[in-house]
C-alpha cells in the first residue's frame, strides 16, 4: 500500500520536471522575440527615434543585403579568426601555467603577485601599447584577445586545481603517478570544469576586446564595420555589426556548453 | 545452526612469523603539539590480515598513511620486507570515503595503478577484467562514478587496489560509509578475493564486528595519543562463513573481549574531545 502510494507520488513529479524544462525553453525563446516585436512596433508607430533605433526589419533587410554581397561574411570571418587565434595563444599557456601554479607552491608564490598586479589593468587600455609593439596588422588584434583570455583561464585553472579534493592527489601519489601523469590524470581533469568557466569568461572578454581593437587601426572585422558606420552615420549598418557580435557571443556560448558536455562527460548536471 | 565447529578450529599462526612483512619500531608522529601516534611498535607477518581498531582520532589513519608513504614519521621507523619483485608495487591503499576519480570510467579507475606503472596494455586488460568480474562490476565498466551507487563505487576502489597487485594492501575504513547489508556483502567479497592470493592486509575499522569477521589479528589502539593497547589474535579458521560465525560463541567472546578494551578508549576519546570543546 505505502509502496504504491510512493510510486504514484513519484510519477507526476517527474513529468512536472520535464514540463518545467519545456516551459523554461519556451520562455527563453519568447523573451527576445517579444522584445524584437515591441521594438518593431515602436519604430513603426514612431514611439522611438529611428535615427538612433532603426526598426529591426530595416536592420534585417540590410543584414541580408550585406550577407549577399559577402561583405558581412568577410568581416565576421576576420573577427572570428582573430578571436580563435587569440583564444588559443592566450588560453593554452594560461591553462598550463594555471594548473602548474595550482600544483606547485613555489611557482604559485612566484606568479601569484605578478598576476594579481597585472590583472586589474583594464585590457582595453593596453591597446595603444599593443599597436606600438605589434603595429596595425593582425598580431596586435590577436594579442588583445590573447591577453583577455589569459587571465580568467590562468586564475580559474589555479583555483580549479586547488579545489580538487585532496584525496584524489593522494590517490595519484599512492598509485605512483609521476608529474606528467599527475598533470594529465588528476590536476587537469579535476580542474577542467572550472577551467571551462574560465574559457567562457575569457572568450567573452576576448569578444569585447576584438571589437575595441578593430575600431582603432583596423581595415576589417566587425569592430571596424561598426566604427566605419559611425563615421558615415550609417546607423543600420552599426546595428548589423552589433547584431553579429551578439550572435557570435550567443553561438559561442552554445558551442562551449556542448563542448563542455563532450569533454566533461562526468559532470553531473 | 549446523555444526560451526569445523570453521572455528583455532589456527596457530596468529603470532608474527620470523620474517615479518612490516616491522614498525617506536613510530611516533606529531602534528605541532599534537601527538597522533605515540611509540608504536609491531610486526605484521607475510599474508596476515591485520586489523586496527581504535576510537576516532586515535591516529590509526595517520599510521596507515605513514605506511602508504603519504606522511613522514616524526621518529621511529618502518621496515617493509616483502619478496623482491621489481614489477609489483609495495602497497596500494583503499581510502576512506570517495576516492575513485570522478572523471574516469569504472574501467579506467580500476586500471589506474597499472597504467601509472606502464604495464603492457594486454596485461592491463586481463587483470582489470578479472577484478571487475570478481567485484561484479564487469557490466558497468563504461560507467562514470556518479552513475553508480556508493557501494559500487567502493567496489571500484577495491578493484583498483587489487588490480594494482601490491605486496601490501592498506584499507582505511573502506566500508564505513555503506549501509549494513552492502557492508556485509562487500566484506564477504573482499575475503573471497583476498583468499586468491592472501596478500598482507592492514585494515582500519571502527567496527569490532568487522575486525573479528575479517582479521587474523586485531590491534586495539588507545585514544589520543595513539598507542598500542592490546593485540588480540583471531583464531577463526578460513574460509569464514559470516552467518555461522556470528552465531558461534567464540565469535561472541572475541567481540566481547575487544569491545571491553575499546570501550574505555572510546570513553576517553570522548572526554578528550569534550575537554577541548571540540565536537566529537
Amino acid at each position: 500500500m505505502s509502496v504504491e502510494q510512493a510510486q504514484v507520488a513519484v510519477a507526476p513529479r517527474q513529468s512536472r520536471i520535464l514540463s518545467l524544462r519545456g516551459r523554461d525553453r519556451i520562455l527563453s525563446i519568447a523573451s527576445p522575440l517579444g522584445l524584437l516585436i515591441l521594438w518593431e512596433l515602436a519604430a513603426q508607430f514612431g514611439f522611438i527615434d529611428t535615427r538612433f533605433f532603426p526598426a529591426p526589419s530595416a536592420i534585417l533587410t540590410l543584414l541580408v543585403k550585406m550577407l549577399q554581397s559577402g561583405e558581412l561574411i568577410t568581416h565576421t570571418y576576420t573577427s572570428l579568426r582573430r578571436l580563435f587565434w587569440g583564444t588559443l595563444i592566450g588560453g593554452i599557456p594560461a591553462l598550463v601555467l594555471g594548473v602548474v601554479m595550482g600544483l606547485n607552491r613555489p611557482i604559485r608564490a612566484i606568479f601569484d603577485p605578478l598576476i594579481a598586479a597585472t590583472y586589474p589593468i583594464p585590457k582595453s587600455s593596453i591597446l595603444p601599447l599593443a599597436l606600438l609593439i605589434f603595429g596595425l596588422g593582425e598580431p596586435s588584434k590577436i594579442f588583445m584577445v590573447a591577453i583577455g583570455v589569459f587571465f580568467p583561464v590562468a586564475i580559474n585553472a589555479t583555483t580549479g586545481v586547488l579545489e580538487i579534493n585532496k584525496i584524489y592527489l593522494d590517490v595519484g601519489r599512492n598509485y605512483k603517478a609521476n608529474r606528467w601523469n599527475t598533470f594529465w590524470t588528476i590536476a587537469l581533469p579535476g580542474a577542467l570544469p572550472v577551467i571551462m568557466t574560465g574559457f567562457k569568461l575569457g572568450i567573452g572578454i576576448g569578444l569585447i576586446l576584438i571589437a575595441v581593437a578593430e575600431m582603432i587601426g583596423a581595415k576589417s572585422g566587425l569592430g571596424y564595420l561598426i566604427w566605419s558606420a559611425w563615421e558615415t552615420f550609417a546607423v543600420e549598418q552599426m546595428y548589423v555589426g552589433l547584431f553579429m557580435i551578439a550572435l557570435i557571443g550567443f553561438v559561442l556560448t552554445l558551442l562551449l556548453n556542448e563542448l563542455e558536455r563532450f569533454i566533461i562527460p562526468w559532470k553531473v548536471n | 545452526m549446523s555444526s560451526p565447529a569445523s570453521h572455528l578450529r583455532p589456527v596457530p599462526a596468529a603470532e608474527p612469523a620470523a620474517r615479518p612483512a612490516i616491522r614498525i619500531r617506536n613510530l611516533t608522529k606529531t602534528f605541532n603539539d599534537l601527538v597522533a601516534v605515540d611509540n608504536v611498535s609491531l610486526d605484521i607477518s607475510q599474508g596476515e590480515f591485520f586489523m586496527i581498531v581504535g576510537p576516532s582520532g586515535c591516529g590509526k589513519t595517520t599510521l596507515l598513511r605513514i605506511l602508504a608513504g603519504l606522511e613522514q614519521a616524526t621518529s621511529g621507523g618502518i621496515e617493509i620486507d616483502v619478496p623482491a619483485a621489481r614489477d609489483r608495487p609495495e602497497n596500494s591503499m583503499v581510502f576512506q570515503g570517495e576516492s575513485i576519480l570522478p572523471w574516469m570510467t569504472v574501467w579506467q579507475n580500476a586500471a589506474y595503478g597499472l597504467r601509472m606503472r606502464n604495464v603492457p596494455v594486454k596485461t592491463i586488460k586481463e587483470v582489470v577484467s578479472h577484478y571487475l568480474d570478481r567485484t561484479g562490476l564487469a557490466r558497468f565498466a563504461g560507467y562514470y562514478p556518479h552513475q553508480l551507487s556508493g557501494g559500487m563505487r567502493q567496489r571500484v576502489a577495491i578493484a583498483r587496489a587489487f588490480a594494482n597487485d601490491p605486496q601490501i594492501l592498506l584499507m582505511d575504513e573502506p566500508f564505513s560509509a555503506l549501509d549494513a547489508q552492502n557492508k556485509l556483502l562487500l566484506q564477504e567479497e573482499l575475503l573471497r578475493i583476498w583468499e586468491e592470493h592472501k596478500k598482507t592486509v592492514v585494515f582500519i575499522t571502527h567496527s569490532v564486528d568487522e575486525a573479528v569477521l575479517l582479521g587474523d589479528r586485531v590491534m586495539v589502539m588507545t585514544a589520543q595519543p595513539g598507542r598500542v593497547k592490546q593485540f588480540v589474535p583471531i583464531g577463526l579458521a578460513r574460509p569464514r562463513n559470516f552467518i555461522e560465525l556470528q552465531g558461534a560463541p567464540e565469535y561472541g567472546d572475541l567481540v566481547h573481549r575487544i569491545w571491553g578494551d575499546l570501550r574505555d578508549e572510546v570513553q576517553r576519546a570522548r572526554e578528550i574531545a569534550d575537554g577541548l570543546g571540540a565536537p566529537s
